[in-house]
């Protein structure tokens, strides 16, 4: 089956296009060169005048996994505000701030999104996170895994491991749990909390371990490079959510020296302590920081106004802000001497002083940092706000009197302590195409996606011009999933299923037998029980596994 | 024969993993790490494996195409049980969401305690392998903990190595409400658990008495249920003093009227230590014979546990409208598709109305049903995933034998494919 797309324009900054007028080919599911004349199209798409990009890629949404799945059984009400009736083609689900997986596959498809990465994979919960993702359809997927409380990694750090047995446990554990990138939360500070700490500064050290945060980042943050595991180590801070956590996220910086590192969530990191509320925005700083340092990448989990549930693996952070709880309840868990969880349900408002600065914080990030390919575009599902609001995000960053005029409505004390007004920038098309798609394909190492070159899969959305951005990204014309049409002007019309991401970077096999030894005399399970084997993630028929070279490394 | 080790387990809810297992062609022996509750699970003999019509032997196709008809004609179906691994539960939720049912697992009435709670005000848990680091004070309310589980206190409490504790028989073991039935609980330095009897119907009192002393508030009384009030207050100081303290419950021992509220009153006292500046988590028990399972699938789904229906189109929870018992009681269901694949005592309910089973193999039935369809048991016939009680590790189950019973997965999916098809 031969596809073409007549006459698109075209945004595809994996291969350097802007905006040019551009026939694409689609066979057997990836893009082809233009074949020759007496090739005979099957379907052809006249979308003359009509924007093309690569499919979207969320690098961070909490879509899967044990405390997102808490999350949706804490807030019933929630969803009996957004039911969703099954169709011939389409499962029933509930939506809003923590959807169904079923409508999470179809909403984000019939947003243009192809993939979506789950941030924060527990190894001892994975395989719920794969299950989970598992019966999300359409979309590619992939997790990383959480490091950085678990016992075993501060147990080697303690005992001086050298940097070598320390890589080869990463190694096995990002194999073991089937991820395609390693993240840490809070360094230290879930298992922290298992010692009653309340709280851990970069530089405090675990009461039990003697390791601090800083020791953490600068240790995973090599392993992740030496291993050759493309995605960095994607880093949610220290003290979220604290005002004056500005230093500590510079200092993060700083902390690191020069190794690449992902900040996720940078909003709720980037506050510091002036002004009457003793509350302000540090984005000018962070901005400042992201631009003068290479290394760093961010993405901005910016918040929206409405209810949501703030799910995170930080549960000492959330346990120290479940006074904000509305409706006021609230779930906290230690888990198996790995991590940890915290869902608070949370309603931001545009008349609170506080939440209306995170809004124009978050916005004052996105407008400050420069660099296009290191910045990517979030709401950390559904911590910030629920995916669904991208298109609404999408158009305040590229409508600068529409933000004005947003912005105009908020807690008049927070208009005064944001700079947000006076920055004109206006992100363009291709900047767009940039954060959701080449970008985000390339830091989290994706072979064939993000992009619309010859040979890639054909992940593609198109989207009819429009001038209320809003509008333009909330319901794409077409979209196609390797090559079929899975959505239609914003409605899906085939169910596919995606494939799973994963890296398997090599490591010294010896480190298995320790961690056999561990396994038996603490843990909870064989360790060989422990492991998911690829199996798991097939035996449902639909799903798959695609392996991604590391660095350096042999698929 | 064979022998298997490393056998998880799906019937006794704590996840043990360290069984060994003889297999025989379909008969299995457990020859390691047993114990009362998974012995006779595993070792059930094999009984009937061909499917029946009213009684009659018939092939799987004929069967399967008798309860599409049946569910095609249906006009308010019920999936009752529910208790089936990962895989089972995806195709029993996509044939309900197809035929609009009511889905119900059988561990509701227990777990809506839990539920009403939990979505009321939360919670603050932890898992085993916290307990088995960490816990130096365990608090056992309301349940006989070793009859449940009987190995919970061998691999959890009295483990020789925890990283946290020097000396893991020094725990402190406290049981307020029923008493330990044998003793497990006694530490292996011969340590008896401390016990604090009351009955379960005073348990609503005692817990809120608890949950004042906890919060400082002044309490006239000197016994309440039967317990000194001056003991409660000991248990308060243990709490409040402990490294790690865990408070343990059982929704399904918490058997009457609206236990939801000493639930409440539990995991709030749990929080109230947290608040005064002492780690302290809760621990509910479960995971049996799928309940977590359902609970779980449905879940991420649907956005709600286990008790809701389809019958709108469209996911509705109601945890007292949607109760399986209510609705057959009433006379408001006209088909009851009975899925159970672990236990072959976990009967339907007695009911007028045509029945599918999709039973273990040897399910005792009161009254032959219309469709009986014998499906593998996970982790014994074909491979699957269970949750454990805590909620967060899911078990990846074994198969151990070639019985060439179809699983619940496949017989639900090719019913489901048999009513699109007509």
């Amino acid at each position: 089956m031969l596809t073409k797309l007549t006459g698109g324009i075209v945004y595809d900054p994996a291969n350097g296009v802007n905006g040019k007028q551009k026939d694409i080919f689609i066979k057997d599911g990836r893009i082809i060169k233009k074949p020759g004349k007496d090739a005979r199209i099957d379907k052809e798409y006249n979308i003359k005048g009509k924007v093309v990009m690569a499919g979207a890629i969320d690098l961070h949404t909490h879509i899967g996994g044990g405390k997102g799945n808490i999350a949706r059984m804490l807030m019933p009400e929630n969803h009996r505000i957004d039911p969703v009736a099954h169709t011939d083609l389409t499962r029933a689900g509930c939506g809003h701030a923590m959807p169904s997986t079923f409508l999470t596959g179809y909403r984000y498809a019939e947003m243009g999104y192809t993939a979506a990465f789950e941030p924060a994979v527990l190894p001892i919960n994975a395989r719920q996170a794969h299950m989970e993702m598992g019966d999300v359809p359409i979309l590619d997927k992939g997790g990383y895994v959480l490091m950085g409380s678990d016992d075993y990694l501060l147990r080697m750090m303690t005992a001086n491991k050298d940097q070598q047995a320390i890589n080869d446990y990463v190694a096995w554990t990002i194999r073991a749990a089937q991820g395609v990138g390693i993240k840490v939360v809070n360094a230290g500070g879930i298992n922290a909390f298992k010692f009653n700490q309340r709280k851990l500064d970069l530089d405090e050290k675990n009461s039990y371990y003697n390791v601090t945060p800083r020791d953490i980042l600068k240790t995973l943050a090599t392993a992740v490079k030496e291993l050759g595991i493309k995605h960095p180590l994607h880093v949610h801070g220290s003290n979220l959510g604290v005002p004056g956590n500005i230093e500590t996220t510079l200092n993060s910086i700083e902390g690191v020296e020069g190794l690449p590192m992902h900040l996720t969530h940078v909003q709720f990191h980037s506050y510091g302590t002036e002004g009457d509320f003793k509350f302000s925005s540090g984005a000018a700083q962070i901005a400042e920081a992201v631009n003068k340092n290479n290394n760093i990448s961010l993405d901005v989990g910016q918040i929206m106004f409405g209810q949501t549930v703030t799910a995170s693996g930080d549960n000492m952070r959330q346990y120290a802000n479940h006074g904000f709880a509305s409706p006021n309840k609230w779930v906290c868990m230690d888990i198996e001497c790995d991590a940890g969880c915290g869902l608070v349900p949370f309603k931001y408002r545009d008349q609170n002083f506080v939440n209306a600065l995170q809004w124009a914080i978050g916005l004052e990030i996105f407008l400050l940092v420069d660099d296009p390919w290191r910045i990517f575009l979030t709401t950390d599902h559904p911590n910030g706000a629920p995916f669904t609001s991208y298109p609404h995000l999408i158009r305040l960053l590229m409508d600068k009197s529409f933000r004005n005029d947003m912005l105009a409505t908020l807690h008049p004390e927070a208009q005064k302590m944001t700079t947000l007004a006076s920055i004109d920038r206006e992100y363009s098309l291709e900047e767009i195409a940039i954060l959701t798609r080449a970008g985000a394909a390339k830091i989290t190492g994706l072979v064939g996606r993000g992009g619309l070159a010859d040979g890639d899969f054909a992940d593609i959305t198109v989207y009819t011009e429009n001038k209320d951005r809003e509008k333009m990204f909330a319901k794409p014309v077409y979209v196609f999933k390797d090559g079929e049409m899975v959505a239609k002007h914003g409605k899906i019309v085939k169910v596919t299923w995606g494939t799973t991401h994963v890296v398997r970077p090599e490591y010294d096999k010896s480190v298995e037998k320790d961690l056999e030894k561990y396994f038996n005399r603490y843990m909870t399970m064989k360790v060989g029980n422990f492991t998911i084997s690829d199996d798991e993630l097939t035996e449902d028929g639909r799903g798959s596994i695609t392996v991604h070279p590391t660095v350096g490394g042999k698929v | 024969m064979t022998e298997i080790t490393d056998v998880p387990s799906p019937f006794c809810g704590i996840g043990t993993d360290d069984l060994a297992i003889q297999v025989d062609g379909n008969s299995l022996k457990v020859t390691q790490n047993g114990c009362s509750v998974n012995t006779p699970a595993f070792e059930q003999p094999l009984a009937e494996t061909r499917p029946k019509i009213n009684g009659k032997e018939v092939s799987l196709d004929d069967a399967i195409s008798k309860a599409a008809d049946l569910l095609r004609d249906a006009n308010q179906p019920v999936f009752g049980g529910c208790a089936t691994d990962v895989n089972g539960m995806r195709s029993l939720m996509a044939l309900a969401d197809r035929n609009g049912a009511v889905v119900d697992n059988i561990g509701f009435n227990a777990a809506k305690r839990n539920f009403l709670a939990m979505q009321d005000s939360g919670w603050m848990n932890t898992t085993l392998a916290e307990i088995k680091n960490r816990c130096d004070v365990l608090v056992v309310i309301g349940v006989d903990l070793e009859a449940f589980a009987p190995r919970f206190f061998e691999r959890y409490i009295w483990n020789e190595d925890a990283m946290f504790l020097d000396d893991t028989s020094s725990r402190s073991i406290i049981y307020l409400g029923k008493a330990p039935s044998g003793k497990a609980s006694t530490s292996p330095k011969r340590k008896k658990a401390k016990v604090y009897e009351c009955a379960d119907q005073d348990l609503p009192e005692v817990m809120s008495v608890l949950r004042a002393l906890v919060k400082g508030k002044p309490v006239a009384a000197e016994q309440v249920g039967g317990v000194a009030v001056k003991d409660l207050q000991k248990i308060t100081e243990q709490l409040t003093k402990a490294k790690y303290g865990v408070v343990v419950w059982g929704a399904g021992a918490l058997d009457f009227a609206h236990a939801e509220l000493t639930v409440q009153a539990l995991c709030e006292i749990v929080k109230d230590v947290n608040e005064l500046g002492t780690r302290c988590s809760g621990f509910p028990l479960g995971g049996k014979e799928g309940d977590q399972t359902a609970n779980q699938v449905c879940g991420w789904q649907t956005g709600y546990p286990a008790r809701m229906r389809f019958s709108s189109g469209f996911p509705e929870y109601d945890p007292f409208l949607y109760d399986s018992q209510r609705i057959l009681g009433n006379g408001e269901a006209d088909v009851l598709l009975w899925v159970h694949a672990f236990n072959s005592d976990s009967h339907p309910p007695k009911t007028d109305i045509p029945v599918i089973v999709l039973g273990r193999s040897g399910m005792k039935l009161d009254n032959e049903p219309d469709v009986f369809i014998p499906v593998g048991t996970p982790g014994i016939d074909h491979a699957g995933h269970a949750y454990r009680l805590d909620n967060v590790v899911a078990i990846r189950l074994k198969k151990l034998r070639d019985s060439g019973l179809p699983s619940t997965f496949e017989v639900l999916a090719a019913i489901e494919q048999a009513l699109q098809e007509k």
